[in-house]
């Protein structure tokens, strides 16, 4: 018989009565491999058919837009363009339905020419896609025909327009499901968006040219050749190319964010890996031992139980890779509100291949941990059941294997992150967690020690000495229950954080609603109408667009040219919207200088700016900026700076005119009001709507709902992915507490053989469990306190807004959940009689 | 005859916190190959932890220790178990057997071992020699006390070997049982032509052997031929 072949019958054998004993170390394999390959799967699906179905998403091989016409300047460029055109204005708008006498707000979209290119726009009756391009007509969003009741042939105004709708559009070109439901999309032709009456000075009107060209042109060196120019001119260029690239930048987040859960189950796994086996090697001392003494080598010791777990482990990722698949076709179902393209079920050999490499490495590093201490175990233990076996020699093998998955690591997540400085972080991170785990768990032991009053009661005296008494667990397990705390907390802090910050804006007390593009002739009318409905007007100001011309003595042109520029380019390129007053408004607090009025027409102008922007464009106190207002140059000078908030809904502007300069330039009005219910609001709304159609109506109570009614979904989704965690720390909990029970279970038979109580066998492990549990949880709260910070200000640049009773819920949930598994745990100790127990155990 | 064990000015301490613990000081023994002796004394005279160090289960802090005329300290960890694995039978008073391999699985484990085929045969005679011809797929659980330490006897002579260590055999069996055990032990031991050195509080068990050496707080204090007609063999 060679000598793996014995290894390995005696591997088989001897797993045959333990094969139970295995099932936590399975599970933790199973889920944290199934949330790698479900999540990378459904990632890598997602990356292949965004960039399979860039040219459709995109419409067309360029688009050019801008937020103001095209000048004729680039209008020539882009016509010398070979092959087909088209034109596309979008704005938001408010429609009114005659059939149910309602309003809503929705995105117009007018097109002119054979657009899309690529791809269709997807329509019930499919040839509504050609005929809402003839007559007074308009294809309208599928969620909002289901909302309104509306049927083919029905009408919706926009503006001061009525349009039949000749059918349902179940696609948009380029639109992302879930932002129909904030402003549903309406299509109509370019030759009807005159007539609306929407174009107005101070609209917010997107203009965008598509062209398609010929195969062998290449768009993409010219776009790079024109971009300068294009983009000086405030134009955005967008082919194929770019719109992969930016579709995969958008869906970043969404893929940092399952990372992160791939990363938290695959962490976790690990200490259900490293605890299961440590429990496992325990249980197995006596066995390893006398193998020992009967002249099994260490090695060969190591290499028995070595063979099981790989063998085991082996099954378990293949198992997790299976149960991955099936998981991953749930994601597209679950996210397909979110995506713009529909992702199918299809198995990613890659996912496959990663979850395979990964899984088996972490399965031999993290039981190599417990699996080494295997050679050192003495034969002598057949002779006596205490020995020391820990020698003082440091074990550099154990050393070295700390070393590889601080490797294995850190490459992993380069991998995953792609950025080395994160995987660094992210484990320096881990590292630094379990040292403080480790040293706050010796702190306390040590403490406890010295500290128990000789005076307490013999069962709290007895549970709280468990904790320091030889062999006991104690650092194991706060490191693991810490650990798995610390991570599982980090990532529902950090769910809680992407939610609130989404939802930012409360309707409480705040404005609920804006009106604008007022023309200023409409005003006075305007306030008569709201104040019949009895709503304040809580900010009425005029708004100037104009553009930057240059500053501290240069010309635009000659900044751009500069490459030594340190001003942002949405700072320099942007059409500034501007208002002109003499006062500080409730939300910005005067940080330098202070607003200088102009009383002459030969005053010095002197601007405020906000504090982000006057940042943004590099300027300072007393610098000079040049602004183009339509067409006339005005010089004015930096007068002070202001911190803007932007915690509710009103109007904020970066660059505040002093009164008496811009009172003649062309301007439009805004107005903000608060409604107090939501039938005042939809009245008020449908009355405006009514009487001025070319008015803009921003209802931030029904942005809210639906922003709500997304974020119950995203909320799903989180929670769906956030089940992988909490199983596979459910499993470390299991195992952690299980490694306490083999320490516990001999002491307690003792004290029941001598006469000692069911309830103070309960009582002594009730207090063990509840110190264990406590402890853990505070130094694993405290962990993910500040890793979540870290993450949040560094990685997500996010305000640190926690929700307090998610930190205190788990911490109580943990010290419960520690407390009835370590009961649970003793069961068989108190109902049993002592025999019976040590029999089942040392079966 | 020729030494199978020899003992020289042997000493072991453990460090207890601060303090250091002698359990042997300066022991002196020499066995001579198919002698079978008996080592006695009461508690924490250091019976079992010079068995372990005879048997190469530890090591000691001063003095040396030849086996089949070699010496143990220098070798190695898997030396020191291929010498046991070859060389050494064992029984514990708490009979030690794997309990997830049958009583078969567990008899040829030493022979499996040093990768000998067709170990089944032999461990079926040996324990059909020791009664158990129909316990043989059972699981320890599934055995009596008694029985389990016929499973152990049988596993303890498979290798054949030079040198056997018993620790306190009967001390878990009740008067019979411990009597057939203790009966089968040195009739196995005639058979094989083995040197017997069980560890024991029990005088009359000391009795059936050819020599007793009596410890007491780690030393010596008495090493003397048992009369021959006590003796089992």
């Amino acid at each position: 018989m060679n000598r793996f072949s014995f290894l390995w019958n005696i591997a088989i054998r001897d797993s045959r009565k333990n094969r139970s004993k295995l099932l936590l170390f399975m599970s933790s394999i199973i889920l944290g491999v199934a949330a790698l390959v479900a999540i990378n799967s459904f990632n890598y699906n997602l990356r292949k058919e965004i960039n399979k179905e860039a040219a459709t998403l995109l419409g067309a091989d360029l688009a050019a837009s801008s937020n103001r016409p095209m000048d004729s300047t680039m209008m020539t460029i882009l016509d010398s363009l070979p092959g087909e055109r088209a034109r596309e204005m979008e704005m938001m708008s408010m429609s009114y339905i005659p059939k149910t006498d309602e309003t809503q707000f929705v995105r117009l979209k007018a097109i002119e020419g054979d657009f899309p290119f690529y791809g269709k726009i997807k329509t019930i009756p499919a040839e509504a896609a050609q005929t809402y391009k003839k007559g007074v007509s308009a294809l309208v969003d599928e969620s909002l025909m289901i909302q309104h009741n509306l049927r083919e042939g029905d009408s919706i105004k926009v503006g001061t327009t009525t349009f039949e709708i000749k059918g349902k559009l179940s696609g948009a070109i380029g639109s992302v499901g879930a932002m129909s439901t904030v402003a549903p999309v309406i299509y109509i032709n370019m030759s009807e968006i005159d007539s609306t009456g929407l174009i107005q000075p101070g609209s917010l009107i997107n203009y965008a040219y598509y062209y398609k060209v010929p195969e062998s042109f290449d768009m993409d060196t010219w776009k790079a050749v024109r971009k300068p120019q294009f983009r000086s001119d405030n134009v955005r260029l967008e082919t194929i190319e770019d719109r992969k690239e930016n579709l995969n930048r958008a869906f970043s987040f969404l893929n940092y964010f399952l990372n992160l859960v791939a990363i938290v189950a695959l962490l976790l796994g690990c200490l259900g890996v490293a605890s299961s086996v440590l429990i496992y090697v325990k249980s197995k001392t006596n066995s390893i031992a006398l193998l020992r003494c009967l002249g099994m080598k260490p090695w060969d010791a190591f290499l028995v139980y070595f063979i099981q777990i790989t063998f085991l482990g082996t099954i378990g990722v293949v198992i997790g890779i299976i149960a991955g698949v099936i998981i991953q076709s749930a994601l597209p179902v679950l996210m397909k509100d979110f995506l713009p393209v529909s992702v199918e079920m299809a198995v990613s050999p890659r996912a496959i291949f990663e979850g395979l490499i990964v899984g088996l490495s972490v399965t031999t590093l993290f039981s190599l941990i417990p699996l080494v201490s295997i050679r050192n175990i003495s034969p002598l233990r057949t002779l006596r059941v205490a020995v020391d076996e820990e020698s003082d020699k440091r074990d550099w093998l154990k050393i070295g294997l700390y070393g590889a998955i601080v490797v294995v690591l850190t490459i992993y997540l380069w991998v995953l992150t792609s950025s080395i400085l994160a995987a660094i972080g992210f484990v320096a991170g881990i590292v630094v967690s379990y040292l403080l785990l480790s040293g706050f768990a010796y702190l306390v032991v040590k403490l406890l020690k010295n500290s128990i009053p000789s005076g307490a009661d013999f069962v709290v005296k007895q549970g709280l000495s468990n904790l320091f008494r030889p062999d006991n667990q104690t650092q194991t397990i706060m490191v693991t229950l810490g650990m798995g705390t610390a991570v599982l907390t980090t990532l529902l802090i950090l769910q809680s954080i992407l939610l609130n910050n989404v939802a930012l804006m409360d309707s409480g007390k705040q404005p609920n609603m804006i009106l604008y593009g007022i023309e200023t002739n409409q005003m006075s009318e305007l306030k008569t109408l709201t104040e019949s409905f009895q709503l304040p007007i809580l900010q009425q100001v005029p708004v100037v667009t104009m553009k930057i011309d240059g500053w501290q003595g240069k010309s635009k042109a000659q900044w751009l040219a500069d490459s030594t520029m340190t001003a942002e380019k949405w700072a320099v390129n942007r059409e500034a919207r501007v208002t002109y007053r003499d006062t500080i408004s409730e939300d910005e607090t005067l940080v330098e200088g202070s607003l200088k009025p102009y009383k002459n027409p030969n005053d010095t102008i002197f601007v405020s700016l906000g504090t982000t922007f006057a940042e943004a464009l590099n300027v300072q106190l007393g610098d000079e900026i040049v602004f183009n207002v339509q067409g006339t140059r005005v010089v004015t000078y930096v007068g002070s700076l202001r911190e803007i908030e932007f915690r509710n809904l009103s109007t904020r502007f970066f660059i505040v005119f002093p009164g008496g300069v811009l009172e003649q330039a062309p301007q439009f009005q805004v107005l903000v009001t608060k409604t107090p219910d939501n039938v005042t609001m939809a009245n008020y709304r449908g009355a405006v709507v009514k009487a001025f159609p070319n008015v803009s109506v921003i209802d931030l109570t029904s942005i809210l709902q639906s922003v709500n009614d997304i974020l119950k979904k995203v909320s799903f989704i989180i929670q769906f992915m956030a089940i992988f965690s909490l199983l596979t720390g459910l499993i470390v909990l299991i195992s952690s507490l299980t490694l306490s029970k083999y320490q516990r279970l001999k002491e307690s038979i003792l004290l029941r053989t001598i006469g000692a109580s069911r309830a103070q066998i309960f009582k002594i492990n009730a207090t063990e469990y509840t110190f264990l549990g406590v402890l853990s949880a505070l130094t694993g709260l405290g962990i993910a306190l500040i890793s979540s910070f870290i993450l949040t200000k560094v990685q997500l640049k996010l305000d640190f807004d926690i929700s307090w009773w998610i930190v205190g819920s788990i911490g109580l949930g943990l010290i419960l959940i520690t407390i009835v598994i370590g009961m649970f745990n003793s069961r068989d100790v108190v109902s049993n009689p002592p025999l019976e127990v040590l029999r089942k155990e040392n079966g | 005859m020729s030494p199978i064990l020899e003992v020289d000015h042997l000493s072991m301490s453990y460090k207890s916190g601060s303090n250091e613990l002698t359990v042997l000081h300066d022991i002196n023994i020499i066995i001579q190959e198919g002698e079978t002796v008996a080592i006695t004394g009461p508690s924490g005279s250091g019976k079992t932890t010079l068995m372990g160090l005879c048997a190469a289960l530890d090591n000691p802090t001063s003095g040396n220790i030849k086996l089949l005329g070699s010496l143990i300290q220098p070798l190695s960890e898997d030396q020191r178990a291929q010498l046991r694995n070859k060389n050494i039978g064992f029984i514990f008073q708490n009979f030690q057997l794997l309990p997830s391999l049958t009583a078969l699985e567990n008899v040829m484990l030493p022979l499996e071992l040093q990768g000998i085929k067709g170990a089944d045969q032999d461990a079926k005679q040996l324990l059909e020699r020791v009664g158990l011809k129909d316990r043989m797929t059972h699981y320890p659980t599934q055995l009596s006390g008694g029985e389990q330490q016929r499973v152990a006897l049988a596993r303890a002579f498979i290798n054949k070997p030079k040198i056997l260590f018993a620790d306190e055999p009967t001390g878990n069996l009740d008067g019979d049982t411990g009597a057939t055990v203790e009966s089968l032990m040195f009739d196995l031991n005639k058979d094989f032509g083995t040197t017997l050195i069980i560890v024991t509080h029990n005088p009359e068990l000391a009795a059936k052997t050819g020599r007793t050496i009596q410890l007491k707080s780690g030393h010596i204090v008495s090493d003397a031929k048992n009369s021959p007609q006590n003796t089992t063999n």
